[in-house]
C-alpha cells in the first residue's frame, strides 16, 4: 500500500506546529497504525529527520497510552484502540491526517504527544475507595449481586485513553468521570464516599479545564471500549441526589 | 566449574539468605514481622521512600507505605500511573481462599509453586507468598474491584494450569487491568492526601549509592531532558522484567532493564537471568515490521487441536484445502496422555521444533514460517458455533482484528513468544537486594516463581510484595535511618555526571544505524540462541555475537534529536545499551546451567524420552551474579536452595 501522510509536527508545548507531509510506499495492510509509523520513523532517522514523537506502550489495546486523530477520528475509522488499528481500514493511495488529541487540558508535549495527567488529577480528586491497606474485612463478607458487578465492572472497562474527550465537540471528560462514579457506585464499597465523590470529582473536572456535556454522544461513539453513555445519565442522576442530600 | 567456562565468569563466595527466622514455616512471617522494629507515625513523614515503577508492586507500595505516612517518591515512565504493564494480565489472580472446598490450603499453594517452579525457588519466600495471598482478594475486594461473582453474590473462581484446585479469582479476561485500577486508585488517593509525589515520564538512570547504602537516584525528565537527583533514604525498584531483550515479546514496548540493570552495575547481584517464561499460544509474527507479540488466552487449548501439514509443500496451501490424512497433530502424537495440554514450555518447544523442520505455517519471516495451527473446526461441528462463541467470543474477535482472518472459518496461527522473566535482582527474605537499603520487588526481583511461572501467580506475587511484605520488612531498615547527605556529595555528583555523560556520548556518535535495528539484531541473537532452546555451542556463539553487535552499537548507532527534550530515539538508546549487557549475562547464566529446568531448557540434559532433566546434585541453587567491572567477567556467588518441607521430584508430563 502507498499513503500520503499529513502529521502534525510541534517541537515542544510553545513551539508552532505545522502540519508536515511524508509519503509512505510498501505498507502491508498487515501491520498496526503504529507499526506503519514505526517504519516510517525508522526512515526518517536514517535521512536524517528527528523522527516523530507518539505515545504508545503495551500496543494490545489495554493500556490506554496509545491515542491519535487519524482523519478526524478518535483512535481512527475503526472503533478500537490507535494500536489495534490495522492497515487493511485503509485503501492504497488515500491521504491520512494524524493529530494529538485536542483539548486545552491535553496539552501538547511535542509532535503527537499530549499530557493527560489532568485525568490523574480527577482520579485524586474522589475517583476512590478509602481504604487502608490490611484494613479490608473478608471478601465474602459482603456479597454483590452478580448484575451490579457486572455493571460496574462494565465501567470499570474504561483504560483512560482520552479518545472520548478528543471526539467531544465541547472537550468534555464526561464519559471517563461517568464511568469511574458508575463502576464504584455501583458496588457497596463504593456507597459511603458516593455523593462527596462525584461533587469533588466534577468540580476537578471543570476545574482542568475540560468542557462540559451537551449530551451529543461522540464520547460513547468514540470509546475503544464501548462505555455506553448511560454512565454519564448516571453521574447526573448521583450528582442531583447528592445536591439534594446535603441540603 | 570446567576450564572451557571460566572464560566466561569467576566464582565468588556463596551467599545464604538468613533473615528468616529458624522456626516452623507456618510462623516465620508472623515472627519475623513481630522481631522487626516499628518507625513511630511521627517519625515516618521524615522518612523519604523511592518507589521505581507503578505496576501492580510498585502502586500497592506506593500505596501502602503512603497510607503509613512515609513520604513517597513515585517514578514511572508513562504518563500516568495507571498504564503500567500489569494492566495487560488476563487471566486471574490465585489466592488459598479455598471457597470450593477443594482442599486448597496455605500449603497447597505453596507446594504446587514450588513444584511448578521446578525446585528452584527458595521455600521462605515462597510460604509467605501463599500465607499473604488470602489478604490480597480482600484489600481488592474492598477496593472495589470488580471481580466476577455467581448469583449468590458470592465470588467466582476457575481453575489455571499446573494445579488441581480452582484458586484463581478474576475479572473477565482484564483482571490485571481491575486490580492496577485498585493499587493505582488507592496510589491517587495517597497523592491527594500528600504522602506520595508522582514524577509520570520520569526514567531513573542510575542508583545512589553512598558508602555502600543505597541514598537515591538519578532521573530523567522525560519531557524536559532535565536530570534530576533525588535522595531518599531507601528505594524500591518496582520496575519489571526484561522480556523485552528478545524485542519482540508480550511485554509493552517500554518494558525495560535499565533501573534493575544501573543498580546490579553499582553492586545489586542479578540472580538466574536465563529464565525466561515461552508462551506457546501467541498471534505470530506477520513480517519483519512487527514490534511485539501478543497472547492469547491458553484455554483455547482446551478445545483447539494444533496441527501442521505433515508435508512441507503442503505448507502454503488453504488448510482447509489439506485432508485429514496429510494432518499431524503432533501433540496428540507425541504426547497421547497429555495431548494438546501438555504444559506450556513442552508445547512452546513442540511448536519450534515443527517450524525448524520447515512444517510451519502463514507467511515467511526470514526464512522461516513461525507458526501451527490451532484449529477448532471438530470443536465447532462437536460443539455447535453459539457454544464456542460464548466460550471463546472475545479470542475470536482480538485474532480477527489483528490477523484479519476468521478463526470460526480458517484455523488460527499461533507461535510461542517470550512472555515473562523469572530472574531479576536477587533479594533477601526481607526484599532486600545486595546492596543496603535497595529493595527489588514484583518482576524486577528473582524470588518466587523459580524456573518457571505458574499461571495467575505473577499478579497474586506483585501484590503481596507491594501490600504487605516489602510495607513489613522495610520498617526494620528505616527504624534505623541514615544520617543525611546532601546533593554535592561527591557520590551523587558522579552518579549524576555518569549520567550526563552517557547520554552525550549516546547523542554524539552519529553513526549510520537506528537503534531499532541494533535492537532487532540482538533479539534475532537471543531468540536463536538463548530462547526455547539452548546448547552450549550456541551460547557461546551468540556471546560473541552480543559483544560484536554491541561493539558496533557504541560505534555505529544514530540518535538524533538534543538531550533537553522529549527524545524517545534517546531513551530507547539508553534501555538498548543495558539489554546488550543484560543478554550477554543471560547467555552466560544459561551456558553454565548445564541442567534443564523450567523456562531453561538445554538439549544437553535430556531425559530418555526427550524431557527436561535437572540435576539437583549440581544446581539446586540460585545464579546470583555480581557485576565484575566494565571490562571484568560476572562474578558467580551461588545461593544454596536448601528443600526442607518439599521433597524433590522429577516434574513427569507422561
Amino acid at each position: 500500500m502507498e499513503l500520503t501522510l499529513k502529521i502534525w509536527r510541534q517541537a515542544g508545548p510553545t513551539a508552532k506546529g505545522e502540519f508536515a507531509t511524508y509519503e509512505v510506499k510498501d505498507i502491508s495492510p498487515d501491520m498496526s497504525f503504529l507499526e506503519m509509523l514505526d517504519v516510517l520513523n525508522e526512515r526518517l532517522i536514517t535521512e536524517g529527520t528527528e523522527p516523530i514523537a507518539f505515545d504508545s506502550d503495551c500496543r494490545e489495546g489495554i493500556c490506554g497510552m496509545c491515542g491519535l486523530m487519524i482523519s478526524g477520528e478518535a483512535h481512527g475509522p475503526e472503533r478500537t484502540t490507535t494500536c489495534q488499528l490495522h492497515m487493511r481500514s485503509f485503501s492504497s493511495g488515500e491521504t491520512v491526517t494524524i493529530e494529538p488529541w485536542r483539548a486545552n487540558a491535553f496539552p501538547v508535549i511535542r509532535d503527537l504527544v499530549v499530557d493527560r495527567t489532568s485525568f490523574d488529577r480527577i482520579i485524586q480528586a474522589g475517583g476512590y475507595v478509602s481504604v487502608n491497606t490490611g484494613a479490608a474485612p473478608e471478601a465474602h463478607s459482603v456479597p454483590v449481586p452478580k448484575e451490579d458487578a457486572d455493571r460496574a465492572f462494565d465501567s470499570a472497562k474504561c483504560i483512560g485513553c482520552g479518545a472520548c474527550v478528543a471526539a467531544c465537540p465541547n472537550a468534555s471528560a464526561m464519559l471517563f468521570l461517568g464511568a469511574k462514579v458508575t463502576h464504584l457506585g455501583e458496588l457497596p464499597q463504593g456507597q459511603p464516599e458516593r455523593d462527596s465523590r462525584v461533587v469533588k470529582m466534577l468540580d476537578e473536572h471543570d476545574l482542568q479545564g475540560f468542557g462540559g456535556c451537551t449530551n451529543i454522544g461522540e464520547c460513547s461513539n468514540a470509546c475503544p471500549k464501548e462505555i455506553p453513555l448511560d454512565v454519564i445519565s448516571t453521574l447526573n442522576a448521583d450528582l442531583r441526589k447528592a445536591a439534594s442530600r446535603s441540603r | 566449574m570446567t576450564d572451557t567456562l571460566s572464560e566466561y565468569f569467576t566464582v565468588g563466595d556463596p551467599i545464604a539468605d538468613t533473615k528468616a527466622p529458624d522456626v516452623p514455616i507456618e510462623q516465620m512471617w508472623t515472627k519475623h514481622q513481630f522481631d522487626s522494629a516499628l518507625v513511630n507515625p511521627n517519625n515516618r513523614r521524615k522518612l523519604d521512600v523511592i518507589i521505581v515503577g507503578t505496576g501492580l508492586a510498585g502502586a500497592s507500595a506506593a500505596a501502602t507505605m503512603g497510607e503509613a505516612g512515609y513520604n513517597v517518591k513515585s517514578f514511572f515512565y508513562q504518563d500516568s500511573a495507571r498504564r503500567a504493564h500489569s494492566i495487560a494480565a488476563q487471566g486471574g489472580i490465585n489466592a488459598a481462599k479455598n471457597y470450593n472446598d477443594d482442599g486448597d490450603s496455605t500449603y497447597r499453594l505453596f507446594y504446587d509453586t514450588v513444584k511448578g517452579g521446578d525446585y528452584r525457588s527458595r521455600e521462605t519466600n515462597v510460604y509467605r507468598l501463599a500465607e499473604v495471598s488470602a489478604n490480597i482478594i480482600d484489600q481488592a475486594v474492598a477496593q472495589g474491584v470488580p471481580f466476577a461473582r455467581e448469583y449468590g453474590g458470592l465470588l467466582d473462581n476457575r481453575s489455571f494450569g499446573g494445579v488441581q484446585v480452582a484458586r484463581t479469582f478474576y475479572a473477565a479476561g482484564q483482571t490485571g487491568q481491575q486490580l492496577l485500577i485498585g493499587a493505582y486508585q488507592a496510589m491517587e488517593r495517597q497523592v491527594a492526601k500528600g504522602t506520595v509525589t508522582e514524577y509520570s515520564r520520569h526514567e531513573m538512570l542510575e542508583v545512589i549509592i553512598v558508602d555502600d547504602v543505597a541514598r537515591g537516584i538519578i532521573a530523567r525528565d522525560m519531557v524536559t531532558g532535565e536530570i534530576e537527583t533525588h535522595l531518599a533514604d531507601v528505594v524500591v525498584l518496582a520496575s519489571g522484567g526484561y522480556g523485552n531483550v528478545f524485542f519482540l515479546s508480550t511485554n509493552a514496548m517500554g518494558c525495560n532493564v535499565t533501573a534493575a540493570w544501573r543498580a546490579h552495575r553499582k553492586g545489586a547481584h542479578f540472580a538466574n537471568p536465563c529464565y525466561t517464561q515461552i508462551h506457546p499460544t501467541c498471534i505470530p509474527v506477520s513480517g519483519d515490521h512487527q514490534s511485539k507479540l501478543t497472547l492469547m488466552s491458553e484455554s483455547l487449548r482446551n478445545d483447539g487441536r494444533i496441527w501442521v501439514p505433515k508435508n512441507a509443500e503442503d505448507c502454503e496451501k488453504d488448510p482447509r484445502d489439506i485432508p485429514e490424512e496429510d494432518r499431524d497433530y503432533y501433540l496428540e502424537r507425541i504426547y497421547p496422555a497429555f495431548g494438546n495440554l501438555v504444559p506450556r514450555d513442552i508445547a512452546s518447544r513442540q511448536a519450534k521444533n515443527m517450524c525448524d523442520e520447515g512444517r510451519g505455517v502463514g507467511p515467511k519471516v526470514g526464512d522461516f514460517r513461525r507458526g501451527v495451527y490451532l484449529d477448532f473446526a471438530s470443536a465447532i461441528e462437536r460443539l455447535g458455533r453459539p457454544a464456542i462463541e460464548a466460550k471463546y467470543g472475545n479470542l475470536f474477535d482480538m485474532y480477527s482484528r489483528i490477523t484479519g482472518e476468521d478463526p470460526y472459518q480458517v484455523p488460527m496461527r499461533i507461535y510461542p513468544a517470550v512472555h515473562y522473566t523469572m530472574g531479576g535482582l536477587w533479594v533477601d527474605y526481607d526484599l532486600q537486594t545486595s546492596v543496603k537499603g535497595l529493595y527489588a520487588i514484583g518482576e524486577a526481583n528473582f524470588s518466587d516463581h523459580g524456573a518457571n511461572r505458574l499461571g495467575a501467580s505473577s499478579l497474586m506475587q506483585c501484590l503481596a510484595d507491594g501490600y504487605f511484605v516489602l510495607p513489613n520488612t522495610v520498617r526494620d531498615y528505616l527504624a534505623k535511618p541514615q544520617a543525611r547527605i546532601t546533593e554535592d556529595h561527591p557520590a551523587v555528583v558522579a552518579a549524576k555526571n555518569s549520567v550526563t555523560e552517557r547520554i552525550d556520548a549516546l547523542l554524539s556518535i552519529n553513526g549510520e544505524r537506528t537503534v531499532d535495528s541494533f535492537h532487532r539484531e540482538l533479539g534475532n541473537i537471543m531468540w536463536e540462541y538463548c530462547g526455547m532452546e539452548r546448547t552450549d555451542e550456541g551460547l557461546r556463539k551468540a556471546i560473541d555475537l552480543i559483544r560484536s553487535l554491541k561493539d558496533e552499537f557504541w560505534r555505529n548507532v544514530r540518535v538524533l534529536g538534543a538531550a533537553d527534550t522529549l527524545n524517545q530515539s534517546l531513551e530507547k538508546a539508553g534501555r538498548v545499551a543495558d539489554f546488550f549487557e543484560l543478554g550477554e549475562l543471560m547467555c552466560i547464566d544459561a551456558l553454565h546451567r548445564r541442567e534443564s529446568c523450567g523456562g531453561h531448557f538445554r538439549a544437553e540434559s535430556v531425559t530418555e524420552d526427550g524431557e527436561a532433566l535437572r540435576h539437583d546434585d549440581e544446581f539446586a541453587y540460585v545464579a546470583a551474579w555480581g557485576f565484575g567491572g566494565e571490562d571484568g567477567a560476572p562474578v558467580l556467588h551461588k545461593e544454596d536452595l536448601n528443600y526442607k518441607f518439599i521433597e524433590l521430584k522429577q516434574r513427569s508430563y507422561k
